[in-house]
């Protein structure tokens, strides 16, 4: 599992860095800093570049220019759309932290539960989600609700596999701390595992709302009439190729967005596992 | 039953009925109250065991195990333990991680919210006691070796225990704050007075800290000697170079290879 990986390599320590500022790391901050928005600069010159070269035709390959164009005339549209997004993915993506949260946290202090209960998870998470939209369109009717619900469904998994992994390998010692003293179960598992487990249950919330968008927005394309899954598939019915990329563009940006609202809550959370580690962000995934 | 704590021919075994590894054998221990006593062993003897069998961590296969004229069925509230590893909770305070016991222990725990000053201020004494004065607020990761230690030694004693239970607390540090460590080790029982029983593999440590040293043979282990330790208190660095106290450490030097070549 990748996510767990990653959640490793966050816990693990790294030397902090000097205290005396030298120039050259000033600047080296700062080329840190300006990096991602060079590189997202870059890309979209060399994509211009390309498109005009080579005359690509705006269907197939729109040039980035035109896609901004595109993004500006239809404005309105596509911040209506994007907010229904936003929305139904924040609040699938709510419902999967707390299901994700307590699940985890039964799966992970059991063993009883765990045996009983991973092996139809796993298949359950198998299921392409894309599949059971038309079951949920069949039960709740197009619209909100099915994009809700395909949001939870993709999301919660990493959330609840991280959880459980986080404390279920809470170390004897920590554990024999609390025993040694006549804890109950609870107060180990609230006092070690759920502190300890939290590493990785952030780790898991930028993965997992990445894709709690994935599952929205194909329920939109599937089956709903708002949101940008929705805008694209109006578009591209028309052939508006250069709105099709404009939602894509969006969907990235809201994206981006929430995974460093992720990433800040984390930092304000668990700065205790990630010490001395400054600048940056933690290799994003998804 | 005038002994704190009686240890009556236990047998502890790791595994199956029979595949298992039998770590403790027909091991026999009393401690009276207020005593410091330290067991020592070759490695591997079930030195560690014996303390989990104590703590009630793990339960005995065979024999009892009595503290405080009760039976040790599950881990006991008079009890304070110290491991190897200063075992700090790294997302806590030294000054939380010292209270964290008060947060389980009862009266305690049903008294810290509304005493909470009073708490702090005795988890406060009790590292200035061990030198970690002005470290309050600093995270475990931010602390020295030995300075986690000193704090794993307040947590343990913070509620007060009755019987200290030290599993070979400063094993893993160098020399010299190993031997500045028994000093506060000292003044820490010298004040308090709890029970202690310690398990070490360094004779000097013994013998400079307890009142008794035990020594367990090979596995499966058992107590195979006993030996008084009378030198006048508070004991000095010094005092461990002088010959009474060298012959001490030679004569349970000598039974540890014995219960070594007895393997």
């Amino acid at each position: 599992m990748t996510d767990t990986t990653v959640a490793r390599s966050a816990a693990s320590a790294r030397p902090a860095a000097a205290p005396t500022r030298k120039p050259w790391l000033a600047s080296r901050r700062n080329l840190e800093r300006a990096l991602p928005w060079l590189v997202v600069i870059g890309l979209f010159l060399v994509w211009e570049v390309g498109v005009r070269a080579f005359s690509v035709p705006q269907f197939v390959l729109p040039a980035p220019s035109v896609i901004f164009e595109s993004m500006w005339k239809w404005r309105v549209p596509i911040l209506d759309n994007a907010w229904q997004t936003l929305f139904t993915t924040a609040v699938g993506f709510g419902i999967a932290i707390v299901f994700g949260l307590v699940t985890g946290v039964l799966i992970g202090s059991s063993s009883l539960i765990y045996n009983g209960l991973y092996p139809v998870l796993i298949g359950f998470n198998s299921i392409p989600k894309v599949a059971v939209v038309p079951i949920l369109v069949i039960w709740f009717g197009i619209g909100t609700v099915p994009a809700i619900i395909t949001a939870f469904l993709i999301s919660f998994f990493p959330i609840l596999v991280n959880v459980a992994t986080g404390i279920a390998t809470v170390e004897p010692e920590l554990r024999d701390v609390l025993r040694a003293l006549g804890a109950r179960r609870r107060d180990i598992i609230l006092k070690v595992g759920l502190p300890r487990a939290m590493p990785y249950f952030f780790a898991s919330l930028k993965v997992a709302i990445t894709v709690a968008f994935v599952g929205s927005i194909i329920a939109e394309t599937v089956a709903s009439n708002k949101g940008i899954g929705h805008l694209m598939m109006v578009a591209s019915s028309r052939f508006d190729v250069p709105l099709v990329f404009a939602g894509l563009l969006v969907t990235a940006l809201m994206g981006v967005a929430m995974y460093i609202v992720a990433n800040i809550v984390e930092r304000r959370m668990t700065g205790w596992a990630t010490r001395g580690m400054d600048g940056g962000m933690s290799a994003p995934q998804g | 039953m005038s002994h704190f704590v009686e240890l009556d021919n236990i047998t502890l075994r790791y595994g199956g009925e029979d595949t298992g590894t039998v770590a403790l054998e027909g091991a026999t221990l009393r401690v009276a109250r207020g005593e410091f006593v330290a067991v020592v062993g070759p490695s591997g003897c079930g030195k560690s065991t014996l303390m989990k069998a104590l703590s009630g961590l793990w339960p005995v296969n065979a024999g009892t195990v009595i503290v405080a004229g009760r039976e040790v069925a599950r881990p006991l509230e008079i009890v304070g333990m110290a491991f190897q590893n200063a075992t700090l909770l790294p997302w806590r305070t030294t000054l939380d991680n010292v209270m964290l016991p008060l947060e389980i222990v009862q009266p305690h725990r049903g008294r810290l919210r509304r005493h909470r000053a009073e708490y702090e201020a005795r988890a406060r004494d009790l590292l200035k006691l061990v030198g970690l004065a002005g470290f309050e607020q600093k995270f475990p990761w931010q602390l020295s070796g030995g300075m986690q230690q000193r704090a794993s030694l307040c947590r343990a004693l913070i509620h007060e225990p009755e019987l200290l239970i030290l599993d070979e607390p400063f094993g893993a540090l160098d020399m010299f704050t190993r031997e500045e460590l028994w000093g506060v080790m000292q003044d820490l029982w010298m004040t308090k007075r709890p029970t202690v029983i310690l398990v070490t593999h360094d004779l000097r440590e013994a013998v400079y800290l307890a009142d008794r040293v035990h020594v367990m043979s090979a596995r499966p282990g058992r107590m195979v000697h006993a030996r008084t330790v009378d030198l006048a208190r508070p004991r000095t660095l010094e005092g461990t170079y002088t010959a009474s106290f060298t012959a001490i450490t030679q004569e349970l030097r000598e039974h540890i290879s014995h219960a070594r070549a007895a393997a």
